[in-house]
């Protein structure tokens, strides 16, 4: 049976960390997983907050991750919306429609 | 008095120049035309100062440059030679300010052709009152930009066009020597005033051209060249160029296409005659150079003969009159050339009434005939317009030399002074006068019987439709034919006479020519053949036509070698046109537009287009190509941070 230290937690982030961002730029299908990626960093951000925190006997990091969850929440009830409204907008919340930017 | 002289026909340029829109026309014309009548009377007023009392002056108007050692100043200098400059500029250029109101009457630029010929006024006179070789130049430049602005006068003609580049051009390389001349001057003898080079010029008679200081002679093409030789030849090649001699002369003829007036004031009275001018001027440096004198002698009689033979089978009326003046300033060169400066000067005098008045009449010929300008579709009008047939024929028999009109006068004594001269160039000189003074008779015979009588040949006009020219046209002329008829017998004693008192410093005479010792038949047998050739031309051109014909059908080489002016603008277009437009196409189409073009704004512009089209496609629109370039950039930005 292997201790399990930071540096385990800390792939562990680092794995979810690079699933978000891959998840970002290679996904091909709905603005909802872009969300779900940033998501997915946010948490990968948090892990590392809290073992730190556990391994530097600190609970600031900990409070932190108390924020930013929060904040988290919040951007997904604001990202959401937004979705929303532009599905109603558009009829579409494929990313590869997405590209007014282009202009 | 001398400041309103010069300066008022410039005021009366800029105010029909830049207000020509804003006053009307007649205003501008009266204004330009009475600006320079003042300045001819005022001449007249300094013309006579100088005959009764003496009168010379110099009068400051500003220092134009200032460099060390090199000053030169704008000064308005009054002597004899400049007295009579200013009465011939500025009295024949009123003359002509007023005709043009006449001859101008159907054109829509009336205000900008008076702003030039103003303007033209006002250069020939700062180039006659000059007192330096700068100011000189300047002046000479001045003409020389009005003639080209005024044979291009009527720039929707292409002729005119081409004519205007041509005659810019064929002066530029004048203009060349020249300005080679006036900066060996200044190299020589540091000053430019006129004085003080004169004064100078006898310590540097021996001097011979060298490259370094304190060399001997040193040959230059060749053989050792004395600075005063060199000197002088460059500034007869400025004054071939300007007074259109053999050689520089092609532009002449072409210049006729400007307005007749132009070509009265501009291409036969005034600027053409700076050349002479400019001789006659430096005759204190040409006394001192043997070899300049006989290029002088030989240029002017070649000129005087090739002219007056092309001249005779042209058959543009004016361009007859360009040949004939071109022929007469070779008359005016060659008596400067054997050392009669005050006859050249005194043949420019006359020339200036009867060449004007001339022109003035091949004007109204010209406008009676509808802008119709060759001879051989004229014809049998002289009882349509009489009173242009009589100032014709008082021009006709002035040019010829007919006795007691002006030209007798003049063109006798350069004949007589060309024979006394005793030298072999002198008598061949002569020779060539008495020969060129035949021609003259005939050409100008020929022109007055085939404009005036014989059949009417018009095809587009009815006889019907021949009408006088309106007064304002006719007044001006018959004053320059009273010039013509009076020029000659008023001031002979004065300006030739035995003694040249007149002259006093303003011309120098090594050693002057005696009148004396002159053949009895020496003085009659110009005016004879002159007035024998009437008659004969009246046979010629009126009574036995087929004579003619016949011989030109037997000299057809002969008559198409005049009739294309000895070929000299073909010659000129091989030898120069071509291969230098060759060398122009060249440059602008592998010099410049294939490499300066190509790699310099082209190429750069072509770069731009090239990176920008490349960077049109990170713009994709996509989210995520967004996060992703955001990405990489992060990631460089942070490895760089935390290694460095």
């Amino acid at each position: 049976m292997i201790e399990i230290g930071l540096g385990h937690y800390l792939t562990l982030a680092a794995v979810i960390f690079a699933i978000g961002v891959v998840g970002i730029f290679l996904n091909r299908k709905n603005v909802i997983i872009i969300l779900m990626s940033i998501e997915l960093i946010l948490l990968a951000v948090n892990i590392n907050l809290v073992s730190f925190s556990i391994y530097l006997q600190n609970l600031v990091g900990q409070i932190f991750t108390m924020f930013i969850l929060t904040v988290a929440a919040a951007e997904a009830a604001v990202g959401l919306a937004i979705i929303v409204i532009y599905y109603k907008n558009k009829g579409s919340i494929h990313v590869e429609q997405i590209s007014s930017l282009k202009g | 008095m001398e400041y309103a002289i010069v300066f008022l026909p410039l005021l009366g340029s800029i105010l029909s120049g830049f207000f020509g829109k804003k006053i009307p026309v007649k205003l501008c014309q009266i204004l330009t035309s009475s600006f320079v009548l003042i300045s001819g009377i005022l001449s007249l007023f300094i013309f006579y100062a100088v005959i009764t009392e003496d009168y010379s002056s110099n009068k400051l108007v500003f220092n134009w440059i200032t460099s060390g050692n090199f000053n030169v100043n704008w000064s308005i200098n009054i002597d004899s030679l400049t007295s009579v400059m200013l009465v011939v500029v500025s009295l024949i250029s009123s003359i002509i300010h007023f005709y043009s109101i006449g001859y101008m009457s159907n054109d829509p630029h009336k205000s900008r052709f008076m702003a030039y010929l103003s303007l033209f006024t006002f250069s020939m006179l700062v180039l006659v009152t000059a007192d330096n070789f700068l100011q000189l130049f300047f002046g000479w430049e001045g003409v020389g930009l009005c003639s080209y602005l005024l044979i291009g006068f009527w720039y929707k003609k292409p002729p005119a066009n081409s004519a205007a580049i041509k005659a810019f051009i064929v002066n530029r390389v004048g203009d060349f020597g020249f300005a080679l001349g006036i900066f060996l001057i200044f190299y020589l003898f540091g000053t430019m005033n006129y004085d003080e080079v004169f004064l100078k010029i006898p310590e540097f008679i021996n001097k011979e051209i060298s490259l370094l200081n304190n060399s001997p002679p040193f040959p230059f093409l060749g053989t050792a060249v004395k600075y005063i030789d060199l000197i002088c030849l460059l500034l007869f090649i400025g004054a071939m160029g300007k007074s259109a001699q053999i050689f520089l002369h092609t532009w002449l003829p072409d210049a006729m296409e400007g307005p007749t007036p132009v070509s009265a004031l501009i291409h036969a009275a005034t600027m053409v005659t700076a050349g002479v001018f400019l001789v006659v001027r430096c005759s204190p440096i040409f006394e001192y150079s043997q070899i300049a004198l006989n290029v002088v002698v030989l240029i002017g009689m070649i000129t005087a003969f090739f002219a007056a033979t092309v001249a005779l089978v042209q058959n543009d009326i004016k361009k007859i009159i360009a040949y004939s003046t071109c022929s007469q300033l070779g008359y005016m060169f060659f008596a400067a050339g054997v050392g009669a400066y005050h006859v050249a000067i005194f043949h420019l005098f006359t020339h200036a009434f009867f060449k004007a008045l001339l022109f003035l009449g091949a004007g109204c010929v010209i406008h009676s005939f509808h802008e119709e300008q060759d001879i051989r579709s004229m014809g049998g009008v002289w009882k349509k317009i009489p009173f242009t047939y009589v100032l014709m024929i008082i021009g006709t028999l002035a040019l010829t030399g007919f006795p007691f009109l002006s030209g007798y006068y003049s063109k006798d004594a350069i004949i007589e002074f060309a024979y006394l001269k005793g030298s072999t160039l002198g008598y061949c000189a002569a020779a060539i006068g008495i020969i060129t003074a035949l021609m003259t008779a005939i050409y100008s015979w020929r022109l007055i019987f085939k404009v005036f009588h014989g059949k009417f040949n018009n095809k587009r006009n009815n006889l019907g439709s021949i009408n006088e020219s309106s007064l304002v046209m006719l007044i001006p002329s018959s004053l320059l034919a009273i010039g013509a008829i009076l020029a000659g017998i008023l001031f002979k004693e004065m300006f030739i006479g035995n003694d040249t008192e007149f002259w006093k410093n303003s011309i120098l005479f090594l050693q002057s020519i005696q009148h004396d010792l002159m053949p009895i038949w020496l003085p009659i047998i110009t005016p004879t053949i002159v007035v024998l050739s009437i008659p004969l031309s009246y046979y010629l051109f009126v009574k036995n036509e087929k004579f003619i014909e016949n011989l030109v059908l037997k000299n057809q080489f002969l008559y198409n070698f005049l009739l294309n002016k000895w070929y000299f603008d073909e010659f000129y277009n091989y030898i120069f046109v071509e291969p230098i437009k060759k060398i122009g196409i060249f440059f602008w189409k592998k010099g410049d537009i294939n490499t300066i073009d190509r790699y310099g704004p082209d190429g750069i512009s072509r770069l731009v287009k090239i990176i920008s089209d490349k960077a049109v496609n990170f713009q994709s629109g996509y989210l995520y190509h967004y996060a992703f370039v955001m990405l990489i950039g992060f990631s460089i930005l942070l490895t760089y941070l935390i290694l460095y």
